[in-house]
């Protein structure tokens, strides 16, 4: 069975990057370019995965983030939030308000290719 | 009238006195005199009114008209408008138990014996005429009275009575009464209920008797007051209760000063309004009061006046005896034995209560303080000196009505009343400066009012008192007429040449001036000594420093409560000490042991006491003996002297400091603020350059790996790899660039070379560097450049850099699908206006303030983010503003963002600068 991946990410060079890592890791992947366009999407329809960058237009990715684990059908949803400002403050609030990994760009694409493969197996899935 | 009469009701009228003072004084001793309340002690400050007054005024009011009125004005001024004075008087005599305005003086100035012994012989001296007038009004009214002849009603007998003067009769016979009041305390600040009540009730007969005679002739010989003043007016009297308006008022203003003076200055009216006060807030009744005795007294002078004048029509009648000779005309016999009465009351008052106030001064400011130079007093053994005291003060008594006596004789029989008591007047005056001067100003110094007061008194002398010996004849006329030696410029009526004045104006001009200069100007250069300045402050402050613990911790030695005990009682008497003594202790819950070393407190107590008996400076000396230690030194004095007006200051300081203090908390919670501003801009800054460069290094890193890692990707997708890598390259150096340049810019370390610019040509060259970008996104440009334009003051390639910036955001926010963008160059004034308008959505109101600023990025609304760094309009900004121009922006109500800036003309700046 294939997953499905959430890429929320405004920069279309780096969307290009983890579309082609994703992809090559097996994965199903969704884009959205803002976090209004990520929450439609989710709402649409629930990912295992997703890879959130926090500097969005609109909506920041720790709104969004908080909006996912306040969703009960997302409850199973994992997150890995993408930042490029590095600061442990961001680290520390992603991680309060639920994310799961936190990784600061720029990154390596063979560590997060690892990352979301074990992120996922690691899942409990309940099979539906 | 029989002589035995006059002579009976006389000496009645006196013992009636002293059994008043001898029962008041009774009383006082068992309890609370009745006669301590407001009314009696306002009674008894109308000692101010004399036989002056009483007959003086009268003789004045029958030649001068309403010139006897100013001697009552100025009392009236001072009392109403100015008690304030006297309030502050009372306190520092209270405080210091003053017992005369001599040791007033010299207490203020350091408690030295120089300045109260001058002070002394001047208020005897000056006195002197004062009290010669009084014994002449007694005799020569006693002389009409006895006599009653018709011719002796216009000129006065001086045939001797009992074949001696008696004028001499009446003073031997007023300074053993005296003696008898004066001189049966020793402590001569305690305050003499008796001979207070005394002197108050011969205030109500004065005032009596006056009023008596007034309403016998106003209503008794006249209709009342209109009736007279109409007669008075057919025979051409009127003048005399008309102001007239030609003369100068010069006199009238020396009068008024010259009273003002004197109701403040005049021994007898210190001593019984300051020392002889029981309780400072009688004063307040005494405003309105006293001056209203004055009024009444003062109604009926012009009647008597006029009705005299009518009387004695043409004849030459001594107008000062209007009151006695008038009643006696008409046969009024008992009304001229009331209104001589009255005479005498208004004499003896003043006689008794100066000389009892002269000779406390003489025994404590002069003889005391010589015989302590003389060492005829030894002060380390310990006789009692009580019985010494009351001698020297009822010598003293005896001295100063012969004095007085011997100005009757030489000078009094040529002047009226009024004449002589001005005399005294102005030498009283003299102590005016000192006085004044003393309680408000701190600086005022020993030598100041010593030198002050010495030449003051050397012009009064010269001025007033020596030329009225001359016109005696006990000097030759000449002495006056031409002057001394035949010098014109010290005639004594004209000195220096100052002519055009009355006597009374020119002496008191002359004299206050050397007066009030001397003391001001030796005040200012002399040191003052530490004690002066303690005392200086203690007078002025004396409402702060009522607290008797600070007033005398000067003292450094040490005595024993038995030495103090000693040394008052020599001089007031052992069991009187002992009691007082007790009674201190007591009052402060404490037990005396004889050979307790005295507290400061102690000390203060024994020193006031003793200067209480013989005045503030002998007191010092006599301390200073016994305690054996000097006071403290100079700045130590300093340091406790100054203590409350160091306290106000320090407090005001304080004040002042914390309002400082106040003010700079509040700029360093600004700059607080400010810093945490600026420091959460920097953190903002910091962390917008770490998202704009990881951000195009992220693809950088993603693409190299994906390429290294995935050898087998197309060649297409490899393609667009590697272009992504190199478009992100060129992000990121562009974007190292511009931080370099604004960061350069920011801290004005940036290389500008500036030059003329023709403007058209460098748009042309931005736009031509845009035309890929134009054509890549179908934008179409309309330019409107005037031909011949001005040229600008600016740095070429950062000109170049504004508009490629200003054109290529236009580019990139223009309409997507017909984008259109106009560029324009105008110019206006003194500057060339460029503006690079768009048709895109303009900028949305809440970022139109912040556009400009670093890393404000239009936070893509869009779809598509827009590439930029946000530097691109914060570099146009410093740019601008370093070429000296305005950059804005402007929505275009066609719709599309409109961004302006301004370049300073070349031809403009240069003659502004020139200008400049």
């Amino acid at each position: 069975m294939t997953h499905t991946v959430l890429v929320v990410e405004d920069e279309p060079n780096i969307v290009l990057s983890l579309q082609f890592i994703l992809k090559q890791a097996g994965f199903m992947v969704r884009v959205a370019r803002d976090g209004e366009q990520a929450l439609r999407a989710i709402d649409d329809y629930v990912p295992d995965l997703v890879v959130l960058d926090i500097m969005l237009p609109k909506q920041d990715g720790f709104s969004v983030c908080e909006a996912i684990r306040g969703n009960d059908k997302c409850r199973d949803v994992k997150i890995i939030m993408l930042s490029a400002k590095s600061r442990e403050a961001d680290k520390e609030r992603a991680m309060a308000l639920g994310a799961d990994e936190f990784v600061t760009k720029p990154f390596s694409t063979r560590i997060l290719g690892q990352m979301v493969k074990d992120i996922v197996s690691s899942s409990p899935t309940i099979p539906q | 009238m029989s002589g035995g009469l006059v002579l009976t009701i006389s000496i009645l009228y006196l013992g009636l006195l002293f059994a008043i003072a001898q029962f008041v004084d009774k009383r006082a001793d068992t309890n609370r005199p009745i006669t301590r309340n407001p009314y009696i002690y306002t009674l008894s400050i109308a000692v101010y009114c004399t036989s002056w007054t009483f007959y003086g005024s009268v003789g004045l009011a029958a030649n001068q008209g309403l010139d006897f009125l100013p001697i009552y004005l100025g009392p009236t001024l001072v009392f109403v408008l100015w008690s304030v004075i006297w309030v502050k008087i009372i306190r520092i005599c209270k405080v210091h138990r003053i017992t005369s305005i001599a040791d007033f003086i010299a207490s203020r100035y350091g408690k030295r014996a120089g300045l109260g012994g001058l002070v002394t012989i001047i208020a005897v001296v000056g006195t002197m005429p004062y009290i010669s007038l009084q014994l002449k009004s007694i005799a020569t009214s006693f002389r009409i009275l006895v006599s009653s002849s018709e011719t002796a009603l216009l000129t006065a007998p001086s045939d001797p009575i009992f074949f001696i003067d008696t004028t001499l009769i009446v003073a031997v016979a007023l300074a053993l009464f005296a003696i008898l009041f004066g001189t049966r305390h020793i402590d001569a600040s305690e305050h003499h209920e008796g001979l207070v009540a005394a002197i108050a009730f011969e205030s109500v007969v004065k005032l009596v008797a006056f009023l008596a005679v007034g309403f016998f002739v106003t209503y008794g010989l006249y209709n009342g007051f209109s009736d007279l003043f109409s007669k008075a007016q057919q025979k051409d009297l009127s003048g005399l209760f008309n102001v007239s308006t030609d003369g100068d008022y010069s006199l009238w203003m020396t009068m008024t000063l010259l009273s003002m003076a004197a109701i403040i200055c005049l021994p007898r009216q210190f001593y019984i309004t300051a020392v002889e006060n029981p309780d400072e807030s009688y004063l307040r009744k005494a405003t309105w009061l006293f001056p209203l005795y004055l009024l009444v007294i003062n109604i009926f002078v012009l009647p008597i006046a006029l009705a005299g004048r009518l009387l004695f029509d043409g004849q030459t009648a001594d107008a000062d005896m209007f009151v006695l000779t008038v009643p006696l005309f008409h046969d009024q016999g008992i009304l001229a034995l009331i209104a001589f009465v009255g005479g005498l009351s208004a004499a003896t008052s003043m006689v008794i209560v100066a000389a009892i106030a002269l000779s406390t001064m003489v025994c404590n400011d002069l003889i005391m303080p010589l015989l302590l130079r003389w060492r005829v007093l030894n002060i380390n053994k310990n006789d009692d000196l009580t019985g010494l005291l009351l001698t020297i003060r009822r010598v003293s008594i005896l001295l100063v009505l012969i004095l007085g006596y011997v100005y009757y004789l030489i000078a009094s029989e040529s002047y009226s009343l009024v004449t002589i008591g001005l005399v005294s007047f102005a030498a009283a005056a003299q102590f005016a400066p000192a006085i004044i001067g003393g309680i408000f100003w701190k600086g005022a110094s020993y030598r100041g009012a010593l030198t002050g007061l010495a030449l003051g008194f050397a012009v009064w002398l010269y001025t007033l008192l020596l030329p009225s010996f001359a016109q005696s004849g006990w000097l030759p006329i000449s002495f006056i007429e031409n002057g001394p030696w035949n010098i014109a410029l010290l005639k004594p009526y004209a000195l220096f040449g100052m002519e055009g004045f009355d006597r009374l104006t020119h002496a008191l001009f002359w004299s206050m001036l050397v007066n009030i200069g001397a003391y001001w100007l030796v005040s200012l250069i002399s040191q003052q000594t530490a004690i002066e300045r303690i005392q200086g402050t203690l007078f002025v402050d004396v409402f702060g420093h009522t607290d008797d613990e600070k007033d005398s911790r000067y003292w450094r030695g040490s005595a024993t409560i038995a030495d103090l005990q000693q040394l008052v009682g020599r001089f007031v008497g052992g069991p009187r000490v002992a009691e007082a003594f007790n009674g201190f202790a007591a009052s402060r819950n404490i037990n005396l042991r004889k050979s307790q070393t005295a507290d400061a407190t102690m000390l203060d107590f024994a020193e006031k006491m003793l200067a209480g008996a013989i005045g503030s400076a002998t007191a010092r000396v006599m301390m200073g003996s016994v305690v054996k230690g000097e006071i403290v030194g100079l700045d130590e004095v300093y340091r406790i002297l100054d203590e409350t007006s160091q306290v106000i200051e320090y407090s005001h300081r304080l004040e002042q400091k914390s309002a400082e203090l106040e003010q700079a908390t509040a700029q360093l919670r600004n700059a607080n603020e400010r810093l945490k501003e600026l420091d959460s801009l920097k953190d903002h800054f910091l962390s917008m350059v770490s998202h704009e460069l990881r951000t195009p290094l992220t693809s950088l890193r993603a693409f190299g790996e994906i390429l290294v890692d995935n050898p087998d990707v197309p060649l297409e997708e490899r393609k667009q790899f590697l272009n992504v890598i190199i478009k992100e390259s060129r992000r990121l150096t562009r974007l190292i660039d511009q931080l370099l340049d604004l960061a350069r810019m920011e801290a004005g370390q940036m290389d500008w070379s500036l030059d003329n610019v023709d403007v058209g040509a460098a748009v042309k060259e931005a736009l031509a560097a845009l035309e890929g970008l134009m054509k890549e996104n179908e934008v179409q440009l309309d330019l409107d450049l005037p031909e011949a334009l001005p040229k600008v003051r600016a740095d070429r390639d950062q000109l170049m850099q504004v508009l490629i910036n200003l054109v290529s955001n236009a580019i990139k926010f223009c309409d997507k699908t017909t984008g259109k963008i106009v560029v324009e160059v105008s110019t206006q004034d003194d500057v060339l206006l460029v503006s690079v308008s768009d048709n895109g959505r303009g900028v949305p109101e809440d970022v139109m303030s912040s556009i400009f600023e670093k890393f404000h990025q239009s936070a893509g609304t869009s779809e598509n983010k827009p590439q930029g760094s946000g530097l691109g309009l914060a570099i146009c900004r410093e740019i601008v503003t370093f070429l000296g121009g305005e950059i804005w922006v402007a929505n275009q109500p066609t719709g599309g963002a409109k961004f302006s800036f301004t370049v300073p003309r070349s031809d403009y700046l240069q003659t502004r600068l020139s200008a400049e």
